[in-house]
C-alpha cells in the first residue's frame, strides 16, 4: 500500500478543487499600480476605475468575485496559468496579445500622450525628438508605440512601473514620458506632478482597452459582455466613469 | 518555438549577455580591489580599525540587493544636491549606478571571505615568517595574504556566480542586459516561455565557463595541495 498516501493526497487536492469550483467564485486579475484605474490603497486594498468595473460586472453576472494582483509584464501567463479568470487591468486590444488571449468588448478607450518638464519646450515631431530620451511602461502600448514608431530616433527606457518612469522624469533622467492620457492626467494633478504638462497632440488616440480572458472561454467573455452593455444602459458604467474623470472616456 | 525566431532575436540576447558581463566583470574585479583593505581591516585585532569596516559590510550583507540598487538609482535622484553635483553625469546612467551598487554590495561578501581565509590561515605558518624576521607588513603580504587568497579562491568564485545571477535585478533600472532583453523581447512576442528559457541556457553557459575558468586558476595555483589533501 505504498500509493496510499499518494492516493489520499489526490483525493485530498480533488475535494478541494471541486469545492472552490463548486462556490464559482471568479477571480480578478489586475495589476495594483496603474493609478486611476488600478491601484493598492493605503489599506492594502486593490481599488480605481478598473476594479469598480468588475465589481459592478461581478454584480450583474451575480458571481463572488475576488482581486488578484500580479505583476504587469506576467499578468498574460497568469492567467493563462489559472491563476485567475480574467484581467481588468487597462489593457490594450491588440493583435499581438489577441494571439495570447481573447477580449470582450472595449470598456474604455485610450490616447497616447506625452508629458515633460513645463519649463522646457518639448516639441513631439521626430526631428525635435531626435536624441531625447523618453521614458515608458514595460510591456505597454507606450512602449510598443515607441519602438515601432520611434526605435531609431529616441532612447526608449523601459520601466517596470509606470511610478519608476515617473520618478525617471522627475529627476531628469528621462526627457519625457509616453503614457496614456488619462494616467498622466491624474499624475499632473499630484503634488510631483505639478512642475510636468502634456505635450503636443495624443500621438496615438485609438487605443481600446478590453477585459482579457483565456482563449476559448467563450463563456465568460459572452457573460462580461452582456454585463458591460447592462451597466453601460442602466448608468452604472457613467458613474464610475465621473467618480475618476471629469469627461467621458468611452 | 521556431529556430527563425531563434535566429532573429539571438542578436539581441548576446547584446543582452554582454551587458550582464560587463556589470560581473567590472563589480567582482573593483569589488575584490575594494575588499582587500575592507577585509584586512576587518581582521585586525583593533576595535577603532575592525569597526569601519564591520558598519560596511553589516549594511551591504543585511540588505537586498534589490533595495541598494533603488536607493542608489531612484534615491539619491530625489535630491538636487545630488543632480547638481559633478557626479550626476555618472549617477544618471544606470549602467553606472548598477556597476556601482554591485560593485559595493560584493566588496562587503569578499571582504568577509577575505577575513575568513586571514583567519584560517594556520598561526604557526605566521610565527615562522616571524620567526624568520619578517616583519608584520611584510608577513601579510608574502605569507599570510597568498595563503589567504588560496583559501578564499572557491569561495570567490563562489560569489562571482552569485553576482552573474544578482546582475539580473539591473533590468529593473532600465538595463536591457540578459534578463531585461528577455523581458523585453517576451513583453513584444507574449513567447515567456522560450525567452526565459533561452536567458536561461545562456546564463548556463557564462556559470559553465566562470566554473571551468576557476578550475583552471585554482589548479594552477595549487589549491588543494596547499590545503594538505
Amino acid at each position: 500500500m505504498k500509493s496510499l498516501p499518494k492516493f489520499l493526497f489526490a483525493a485530498a487536492l480533488t475535494l478541494a478543487c471541486g469545492s472552490s469550483f463548486a462556490a464559482e467564485k471568479l477571480r480578478i486579475g489586475t495589476e495594483g499600480a496603474y493609478p486611476p484605474f488600478n491601484l493598492i490603497d493605503a489599506s492594502g486594498k486593490v481599488v480605481g476605475f478598473d476594479l469598480d468595473i468588475a465589481h459592478a460586472l461581478c454584480a450583474k453576472m451575480q458571481t463572488e468575485c475576488e482581486v488578484v494582483t500580479s505583476d504587469w509584464d506576467g499578468i498574460i501567463p497568469a492567467l493563462n496559468a489559472k491563476k485567475f479568470d480574467f484581467i481588468i487591468a487597462s489593457m490594450s486590444i491588440t493583435e499581438e496579445r489577441q494571439q495570447a488571449v481573447d477580449f470582450t468588448e472595449p470598456y474604455y478607450t485610450n490616447k497616447l500622450q506625452f508629458v515633460a518638464p513645463k519649463s522646457v519646450d518639448f516639441k513631439t515631431d521626430e526631428a525635435s525628438l531626435k536624441g531625447k530620451s523618453i521614458g515608458a511602461q514595460r510591456a505597454t502600448i507606450a512602449g510598443t508605440w515607441l519602438e515601432d514608431n520611434l526605435g531609431d530616433t529616441v532612447d526608449i527606457k523601459l520601466y517596470d512601473t509606470q511610478e519608476n518612469a515617473y520618478l525617471d522624469l522627475a529627476s531628469g533622467r528621462v526627457d519625457a514620458i509616453l503614457a496614456d492620457t488619462f494616467v498622466q492626467w491624474e499624475w499632473l494633478k499630484s503634488e510631483t506632478g505639478k512642475d510636468f504638462e502634456f505635450k503636443g497632440d495624443p500621438v496615438f488616440d485609438n487605443d481600446k482597452i478590453g477585459i482579457a480572458v483565456r482563449k476559448g472561454d467563450d463563456e465568460l467573455r459572452n457573460n462580461l459582455n452582456k454585463a458591460l452593455e447592462e451597466i453601460i444602459a442602466d448608468g452604472t458604467y457613467k458613474q464610475i466613469n465621473d467618480k475618476y474623470f471629469p469627461f467621458s472616456i468611452r | 518555438m521556431s529556430w527563425e525566431l531563434l535566429i532573429k532575436w539571438l542578436p539581441q540576447f548576446l547584446d543582452g549577455a554582454w551587458l550582464t558581463l560587463q556589470l560581473v566583470g567590472v563589480s567582482v574585479i573593483t569589488g575584490l580591489i575594494l575588499a582587500l583593505p575592507l577585509g584586512i581591516a576587518r581582521s585586525s585585532r583593533h576595535l577603532a580599525v575592525r569597526a569601519l569596516p564591520y558598519g560596511y559590510i553589516f549594511f551591504f550583507r543585511g540588505t537586498p540587493l534589490l533595495v541598494q540598487l533603488f536607493l542608489v538609482y531612484y534615491g539619491l535622484a530625489q535630491f538636487d544636491v545630488v543632480r547638481k553635483s559633478a557626479l550626476w553625469p555618472y549617477l544618471r546612467d544606470p549602467y553606472w549606478c548598477a556597476i556601482i551598487t554591485m560593485t559595493m554590495h560584493t566588496a562587503a561578501y569578499i571582504a568577509e571571505i577575505l577575513r575568513g581565509a586571514i583567519q584560517a590561515v594556520p598561526p604557526g605558518e605566521i610565527e615562522a615568517a616571524r620567526a624568520l624576521g619578517m616583519s608584520r607588513s611584510q608577513a601579510l603580504l608574502h605569507i599570510i595574504l597568498p595563503r589567504a587568497a588560496r583559501i578564499g579562491l572557491p569561495a570567490y568564485s563562489n560569489e562571482v556566480i552569485l553576482m552573474l545571477k544578482a546582475s539580473a535585478l539591473a533590468s529593473t533600472i532600465t538595463l536591457l542586459e540578459l534578463t531585461g532583453m528577455a523581458r523585453k523581447i517576451a513583453a513584444r512576442t507574449y513567447m515567456h516561455e522560450e525567452m526565459f528559457l533561452i536567458a536561461g541556457v545562456i546564463y548556463l553557459v557564462i556559470a559553465f565557463v566562470l566554473m571551468q575558468g576557476f578550475k583552471l586558476l585554482e589548479r594552477w595555483l595549487r589549491v588543494d595541495a596547499l590545503h594538505g589533501r
